[in-house]
């Protein structure tokens, strides 16, 4: 099967050339980073997590959103996802890989990172982090392949893949509600110790990840005879629609906490995201564009003559896209560190090597995508054709 | 409040290992949340410090214990603030124990110089989270160790603090740490390497040997430093710790989290 992998035209390998020079770059800089330490990063004594364990978080997101497709095909028997399940599932585990990566690069001392499985302490929420993303991208991949390798026969899948399925739905939920618990349960960061971060994760999730799968199978029916059929597409849309719906909710449900309460641990965080505080405002333009683009693509999305056609829908999956990211993958992590235990604000921006390891593991994350899905098109490619 | 959070903790923990993630860890679950609570209910000794804030007031008395400390454990003297290191240092009152201050409060007493270091909490957070065990509290003497060779710098802990004790060393320390004339180390404690996560050990290493810790000793060497830091054991009644604890109204940091600092201020 994985022969498919080396049938491509031009444009599928220029892309694996791009994507690779991206990885080397991406290498280097971290092996500068191996031999000087985390000090090349923006990184400091106060805001101690920057833009890795960001992209982490938000990566953690698009992984837990393949459930919103194999949720309605094997449990509500949805036909319209047939399609769409593989590549849900290719999805998650290239994220799964992409949030591995993040972390390992995150790690001062990277050579000692099997010490979580050589010395597990169940009272530590990262320990059950890397416990259940190893086993979602485990269940991912045996089910992918399986199933697929199923379809490639034209028969049905082993049965005993059947339970695999259903135990990778709650599965699911768990890597994106174990990842929130890392945050939420710290009494020193109040910013983040909040019972709604769970439910506010896993809403943005279901918003930002069904609207790369739709943005990638759109991509897909471009390029390939691939159709993944509109009722399909209109299904995802309306997920997005409704998920980004609750997210700003959410949002608004923790301001509204923050603001009228007025007390000060609650509200700082807040200010500084909003207003700046102290003189410091550097994410305050970041927050006003993520959720100006979020209300927008809200009220857009909810609108089925916008959201029913494809050449509307595509830029506003972008903007969710984006208005996501900004949200998990620039604002939340930073902010959970200002002010600082001692009150004071100091900011963060990242460097230049530590934006081009972060570009480097995306771009290993979508070589490996790429390859992953370039099987899948070819497999239906030729069983079309026979 | 306490009873209730442990039992709660321990049948999350239960029901989580029964939804079957691997069965080995079974048992250092069970011991890990039995280990927690025997650490807390049952210290032989508790060590704990006293911080008298007025007789901190002066520069030399501080600057002696910071100096000490950073010798003896041979902490490296990085000027740049993004990726300092230190165990025992200064800051303002406002800063150390915000929870004092209040709208009447003058601005000469907000902004009173107040040493900070690691609290040895009753109940660490930072022991809580760690992935793997490379910080603990010890059963023993209540110490919250650090095995630098376990560390795998993730900086959970850091996040954990509430207190802004722990620094990560964001560069390889050793050309930053102070020598002799003749190039060695100012002291035979053990270096650290870049990418690991340190802080103040209550002198565990000088402890050992029946010495108090080296910011105690150095702030009574210094002209009107004598009572600065007392240091003693919280469990036992008889020590200069508790009698100051029972005669005297002293602070502590936080509070309102539960972490149970042992680090005591009289203001």
């Amino acid at each position: 099967m994985l022969e498919n992998a080396f049938r491509g035209g031009k444009g599928y390998w220029a892309l694996l050339g791009t994507l690779g020079v991206l990885i080397l770059v991406g290498f280097i800089a971290w092996m500068e980073q191996f031999t000087e330490g985390l000090q090349v990063t923006g990184m400091n004594r106060d805001v101690t997590w920057g833009l890795y364990i960001a992209q982490f978080t938000f990566l953690v997101g698009v992984a837990a959103s393949a459930v919103m497709v194999v949720l309605p095909y094997y449990l509500h028997d949805y036909k319209a996802f047939g399609k769409m399940v593989i590549l849900g599932e290719f999805l998650a585990v290239s994220a799964v890989v992409m949030c591995s990566l993040f972390i390992f690069v995150d790690m001062g001392m990277p050579t000692r990172v099997m010490n979580v499985m050589l010395h597990p302490t169940p009272n530590s929420v990262m320990f059950w982090d890397s416990v259940v993303l190893l086993g979602y991208l485990l269940l991912n991949l045996v089910i992918g392949v399986v199933t697929f390798d199923a379809e490639r026969k034209g028969a049905p899948p082993a049965a005993w893949v059947k339970p695999l399925i259903y135990l990778s739905i709650p599965w699911a939920i768990s890597i994106h509600t174990v990842t929130a618990f890392l945050y939420s349960g710290l009494e020193a960061r109040p910013f983040w110790m909040t019972a709604i971060l769970a439910p506010r994760f896993l809403a943005s999730a279901f918003a930002s990840g069904p609207s790369l799968l739709i943005l990638l199978a759109l991509i897909a029916r471009r390029f390939s005879s691939f159709d993944p059929g509109k009722h399909a597409i209109q299904k995802l849309a309306l997920i997005v629609a409704y998920a980004m719906t609750v997210n700003l909710f959410f949002v608004l449900v923790e301001l509204f906490t923050g603001v009228y309460s007025d007390m000060p641990h609650h509200l700082h965080a807040f200010e500084y995201l909003f207003l700046g505080l102290h003189g410091s405002a550097a994410l305050v333009p970041w927050v006003w564009t993520g959720q100006l683009i979020a209300v927008g693509c809200v009220v857009l999305l909810l609108m089925p003559r916008v959201r029913n056609q494809e050449k509307y829908l595509a830029p506003l999956c972008v903007a969710v896209i984006v208005a996501i990211w900004i949200e998990k993958g620039v604002a939340m992590v930073v902010t959970g560190f200002i002010p600082s235990p001692m009150g004071v604000v100091t900011e963060y921006a990242p460097t230049a090597p530590e934006v081009a390891i972060t570009v480097g593991v995306y771009a290993f994350g979508f070589f490996v995508l790429s390859v992953l899905y370039k099987v899948v098109l070819n497999v239906r490619d030729r069983l079309g054709v026979t | 409040m306490d009873e209730s959070r442990r039992t709660f903790l321990k049948g999350a923990g239960l029901t989580a290992v029964g939804l079957g993630c691997g069965f080995p860890i079974l048992d250092a679950a069970a011991s890990a949340l039995q280990g927690g609570e025997r650490e807390q209910d049952t210290l032989a000794t508790q060590w704990a410090m006293v911080v008298d804030v007025e007789k901190c007031l002066a520069d030399n008395v501080r600057r002696a214990c910071t100096e000490a400390c950073h010798a003896e454990h041979n902490v490296p003297d990085i000027t740049e603030r993004d990726d300092e290191v230190k165990w025992i240092w200064t800051e303002e009152y406002q800063h150390v124990l915000p929870d004092q201050v209040h709208g009447g409060t003058p601005e000469a007493t907000k902004t009173m110089p107040v040493l900070a270091l690691c609290n040895h909490c009753d109940k660490p957070p930072c022991v809580r989270v760690c992935p793997t065990g490379a910080t603990w509290k010890r059963d023993s003497d209540g110490i919250v160790m650090m095995d630098q060779h376990r560390c795998i710098g993730c900086r959970y802990c850091m996040a954990a603090c509430p207190y802004g004790a722990r620094s990560f060393n964001w560069k390889d320390p050793r050309p930053f740490v102070r020598t002799k004339p003749n190039g060695e180390f100012l002291s035979d404690y053990p270096t650290r390497t870049k990418g690991v996560v340190e802080k103040c050990n209550f002198c565990s290493e000088r402890l050992r040997e029946g010495r108090e810790p080296a910011c105690v000793e150095a702030a009574r060497s210094v002209q009107g430093g004598e009572g600065a830091l007392t240091f003693g054991d919280r469990s036992d009644p008889e020590s200069e710790v508790s009698r100051l604890l029972r005669e005297r109204y002293t602070i502590a940091r936080k509070i309102s989290l539960g972490t149970g600092p042992n680090v005591f201020y009289i203001v």
